[in-house]
Parts: structure tokens; sequence; C-alpha cells
């Protein structure tokens, strides 16, 4: 209840960003709000991975792709040749399936956006866990390097697989209708709509999250954090946590992979890519790791910003630039910066906070 | 049958046989030490008790079960508590929450039940909080519930890392070196502390270094050296063992 409370202001804010954009004739930040929702609901979940169970994951861009290419692969590719095949015809009398006109009137069979979404939030999922069990062994600059692994063959397979549309991506991906009246695509009607349904999933998110962290889970995954060793110990399946948490993470990118690419319609490699896997990290530790409103908070205006254009073609060096002065100058995030605190540490005068510790 | 029997235990690094054939037993109730130099295969023995690392041969029955190949969380929910040499505190966690992951064992809220609040978990949570303010008054520290517990002082973190130790109401609680960093004042407070534990019926294993420490509280002394268990006696019979005396004072 009271993490249903503390959501409340920024469903005011939500709301308040409406009314100023429709006041002041500027609807179409509107699309790029929509849109940074979205990046925003898997830097969450990346959030609780690394900044409370503390592992890294240089491959959430992959999770993500996942989730995206496979309900634009599912619901737009036809299925009618295969139309006298058992499984087929089985799934399309459970009702799994939607019949349809492509736009020359050719008869088209395609699976239906919600059976995509189950399928491809269920796959990232799967693969989640069968990555994670060898790979969270691994600690520190190897665990890193293992999920860029996993990142760079996820990009590399979309690249390469004509169901994927290779370098073109996928275009055309039908609306998802959610609900009769409530659909997530890039109509220009839809915008408002879509804008609440982004939002609204990204703040069910953020409470869940909340949730968590303060729970009996969240308290073992921050004692993790904190000593692995002592977590034991006391009884903590460190290894069993670690990893459902890594499947909870994979199941928000893929999620938001899923209605992000039937907003936009499409989806490309570069959704893939290893940068923006490097990019949602630097998100992460921009909102300080273990804080999850400054990850949201991050997660918004940085991507807000990066999707207006604002940092013109050097958009990835942007993010570069910011996790290395993240790092250097305030490694518990933005909101922690003591900027005077700093200011002296670099003159060499005041006490570092590392020099107090064992 | 004792609460924990050790049965011919051995450990090998390489070359280097660290605990060698050492069987003992700790019967329900006591306070048993284990003294010896450093280096003598304390610490080993402690890691191999608790699952840290198997041990290459011997066994150890917890309860009159066999422990051999169980992770220490599996231990631990058993009823094996532990505390370290070097207090590893969880950092950025208050001492009330620190106290709080103690009780993960004895509760269930999964990921699922936690993101969606279910109304039982309420209950646990409650419980959890209450029971852990309960250990936290016990060691005298609960006006630092809130605090920071990276930041509370040397001997407080240690009372927090035992009331987090004893959240998990343990039948067996190990002490690695509960006095390590502590001045006389402070070693005195825990050796009352652990007397105060004994009482409430839990059972003490400890390795420790501080000699008065050990010979107040025992009731029964291990002594081990170059990995080999050379006695194993009552404190006052210990102090005038020969092979003991030999061993901390050195030869003529």
């Amino acid at each position: 209840m009271k993490k249903l409370l503390s959501v409340l202001p920024l469903l005011a804010v939500v709301i308040g960003i409406h009314f100023l954009a429709s006041a002041t004739d500027t609807m179409y930040y509107l699309t790029q709000m929509t849109m940074s929702a979205y990046y925003a609901l898997l830097i969450i979940g990346l959030c609780v991975l690394m900044g409370y169970a503390g592992q890294i994951s240089l491959g959430h861009a992959g999770f993500f792709a996942i989730g995206g290419y496979l309900s634009a692969a599912l619901t737009t590719h036809s299925l009618v040749s295969y139309q006298d095949n058992a499984v087929v015809s089985f799934l399309d009398s459970a009702g799994m399936l939607l019949a349809g006109h492509d736009l020359y009137g050719e008869a088209i069979l395609v699976v239906s956006p919600w059976a995509a979404c189950i399928v491809a939030v269920c796959t990232a999922a799967i693969i989640a866990v069968v990555i994670g069990i060898p790979v969270l062994k691994l600690k520190g600059h190897y665990l890193a390097m293992a999920t860029l692994g996993f990142g760079i063959i996820i990009y590399r397979v979309a690249l390469a697989l004509e169901y994927f549309g290779e370098a073109d991506g996928i275009s055309e991906v039908p609306a998802f209708v959610l609900l009769p009246g409530l659909s997530v695509s890039g109509n220009f009607s839809d915008r408002v709509q879509n804008y609440y349904i982004a939002w609204g999933l990204l703040l069910i998110g953020m409470v869940l999250l909340l949730n968590l962290i303060d729970s009996r889970v969240g308290r073992a995954l921050r004692g993790i954090h904190g000593s692995d060793e002592a977590a034991d110990a006391m009884g903590v399946n460190t290894s069993g946590f670690k990893l459902q948490t890594f499947v909870l993470s994979a199941v928000f990118a893929a999620i938001a992979g899923v209605f992000l690419t039937h907003y936009n319609g499409g989806i490309g490699p570069s959704e893939a890519g290893v940068m923006k896997s490097v990019r949602y990290v630097a998100i992460v530790a921009v909102g300080g790791m273990a804080h999850l409103w400054g990850a949201l908070l991050m997660g918004i205006v940085l991507n807000f910003l990066s999707l207006r254009g604002v940092f013109g073609s050097y958009d990835d060096a942007v993010f570069g630039l910011i996790l290395i002065l993240i790092m250097l100058f305030a490694p518990n995030g933005i909101l922690s910066l003591n900027i005077r605190h700093r200011l002296k540490q670099l003159l060499g005068r005041g006490k570092t906070d590392k020099e107090g510790e064992v | 049958m004792a609460l924990l029997e050790i049965n011919k235990l051995n450990k090998r690094f390489g070359g280097l046989l660290a605990v060698n054939d050492v069987s003992f037993q700790v019967e329900s109730g006591q306070i048993k030490a284990v003294i010896g130099p450093n280096g003598a295969g304390k610490t080993t023995l402690f890691n191999m008790i608790s699952g840290t690392f198997p041990a290459t041969s011997g066994t150890v029955s917890f309860q009159g079960r066999e422990l051999n190949g169980k992770k220490p969380f599996q231990v631990a929910a058993l009823g094996m508590a532990r505390t370290f040499q070097n207090i590893k505190m969880f950092s950025g966690m208050t001492a009330l929450e620190n106290v709080m992951v103690g009780r993960h064992v004895l509760s269930s809220a999964g990921f699922m039940a936690s993101m969606f609040r279910m109304p039982w978990t309420w209950k646990e949570e409650k419980e959890i909080r209450d029971k852990s303010m309960e250990l936290l008054a016990l060691l005298e520290i609960e006006e630092h519930a809130h605090t920071d517990a990276q930041s509370l002082a040397f001997g407080q973190q240690r009372a927090v890392e035992l009331a987090r130790a004893l959240a998990l109401e343990p039948s067996l609680l190990l002490l690695d070196e509960p006095a390590a960093g502590l001045n006389i004042y402070e070693t005195a407070e825990v050796g009352r502390l652990i007397t105060r534990i004994r009482d409430l019926g839990i059972t003490v294993l400890l390795v420790e270094h501080d000699m008065s420490l050990v010979m107040d509280i025992s009731d029964e002394i291990m002594v081990l050296c170059f990995g080999e268990k050379i006695a194993e006696d009552t404190p006052k019979n210990i102090q005038q063992n020969p092979e003991v005396i030999k061993i901390y004072l050195g030869e003529e």
C-alpha cells in the first residue's frame, strides 16, 4: 500500500506532462516519452540485477531484442502456406492465430499479438535460465564479458537470419490490441492512449520492484551484494537468487521489447546492438546502481534526450562519456553527488569514503 | 548422541595437510573452544563444518545427519549459524535489516509473493521485524537498529553479527574468533554474552586466541597444532597439560 502511494506523485507528473504538452502544442513529445517509458522498464529491471543483486549484465539489449523480434516475426510472417500442418491448425483452433489480408488483398494467417507476446517473454525467460546457470558462477569482469558475448550472439543472429529480416529488421508489425479499444500501436490517433499504456506499465513495474526490494527477497539480494559469504551462511541460496533476479530482469527487458516493437511498428538489429546494452548499464550507473528511482529518472531523461536527437550523431559517444564521468566523479550515482565534497577530494584535502572502511 | 560429531576429518591443500585426522564431539548445551597457534587449522576446520569447502576425507554429522557435500546455505537451514573472524556486515543495510536477513530460513516469501505483497507475507514480515528487534534488544543495541550497520563501532558490529546469527534460531552457533579486535572490556562483555547464549539453550563452538576468554567460559577445550588434535579436556586440565604448555610457551 505504501509503495502504491509512493508512485502516486509520479502518476501526477505523468498526467501533468500530458497537459503541459497539450497546452503548449507539443504533443509530439509524448511519442518520445512513450518510447522512453519502455526503455525505462528495461532499465529498472536491470537496476535490481546490478544494484541489488550485484550482478552486471552487458547483454540486456539481447533480451529486449528476443522479446521484440519474436513478437514481430510471429505477428507478421504469414502461416497460410502451413495451414495444413497439424501444429498450425491446432494453434488456429486454440484461437491463437489471426486471419486477415495483406496490402495486396492476399489472405494471411499470423499469430495473435497476445500469444506472440507470451511466447516471446517465455522464450526470453528460458534463455535467461540457460545462459544464467553457467554464467552467473562468474564474477566481476568475467561476468561482464560473458554477458557481452551473449549480447553479441543475439545481435549476429538477428542480422543473419532471414526470418528476422537480416539488416532490415522487421517492419509492418500490427497493433497489439490489449483490450477492445486499447491497443499498442504507432497510429497518430492512439498517441495519448499509448502514452498512458507505456507509463501505466512502467508504474506497475516500479511498484512490483519497490515491493521486491523491501521484502525478504530484497534483503537477501542486498545481503548477497554486501557479502556473498555471509548471505550464504545465513541460509540464502545465493546462486538461486541471482538466477531468479537475472530471469526477472530479462522478463522486464523482453516485455519492454514486445511493447516498443508494436508501438514502433517494427524492430531493427540496432536494438540488439552491444552499444544499447552499454547504454543501459551506463544509465543504471548514472541513476546510482542501488537506486530504483534514480534509474527510472535517468532512464527517462537520457532516453528522451537521445530520442529527441539532442546528442546528434555523437549519441553513443555521449553515453560512453557519461559512463566515464560517473565512474570517476559519482560512483554512487548522480543523485548522490555532493559537489563540494568531491571537489575537496579532488584537491586532496577531504577524506575519501573508502578510508574508513576495513 | 552428540549434537556435532566430527569423525577422522582431513583436509589437504596440495602438499599441505591442514587438518589431519581430527575427531571430536560437541555435546548439546556446552560451550566448546578450539584453540591452537596460528596456522593450526582452526579456521579450516570451521569452514569444513559449515560447508564452505569439502573435506578431503572424514565426516561431519550434525543432529545425527551427515553434512558431507552440503552447501553453507543448506547447513544453515538445518540450524547451524556462524560468525566470521573479520566481521562480514551486509553493507548498505541497517543493523535491523542485517538481523532480518538472519530470519531467511525461517520465512518463505519468494519473488512472486514479495512483488505482489501477498497478504500472508504481511504477517511474516511483521514477525521477522519483531523477532529481529527482540534480538537487538537482547544484545543491548536496539538504539542502533536503524543505523547503517557498517558505520557502527567495531564492538557493536560484533553484536549485530551475533544477533544476525541468533535470528536463525540455531541449535549450534559457530563463532570464529569472537573477541578478535576487541579490548579487554569488550572481550569480557562478549564472554558474558556467549554464556548467556548458551543459557538460552544454544550450543556454542568457538575458535579463539584470547586465552583468558576461553578459560573463563568454555566447558571443554580442544587444542589443535599443525592440523592435529593434541589435547581435549576441561579448561583446568588443559592449563596443566605439558604438551599444551610446550606449544604455547616453547621448549626449554
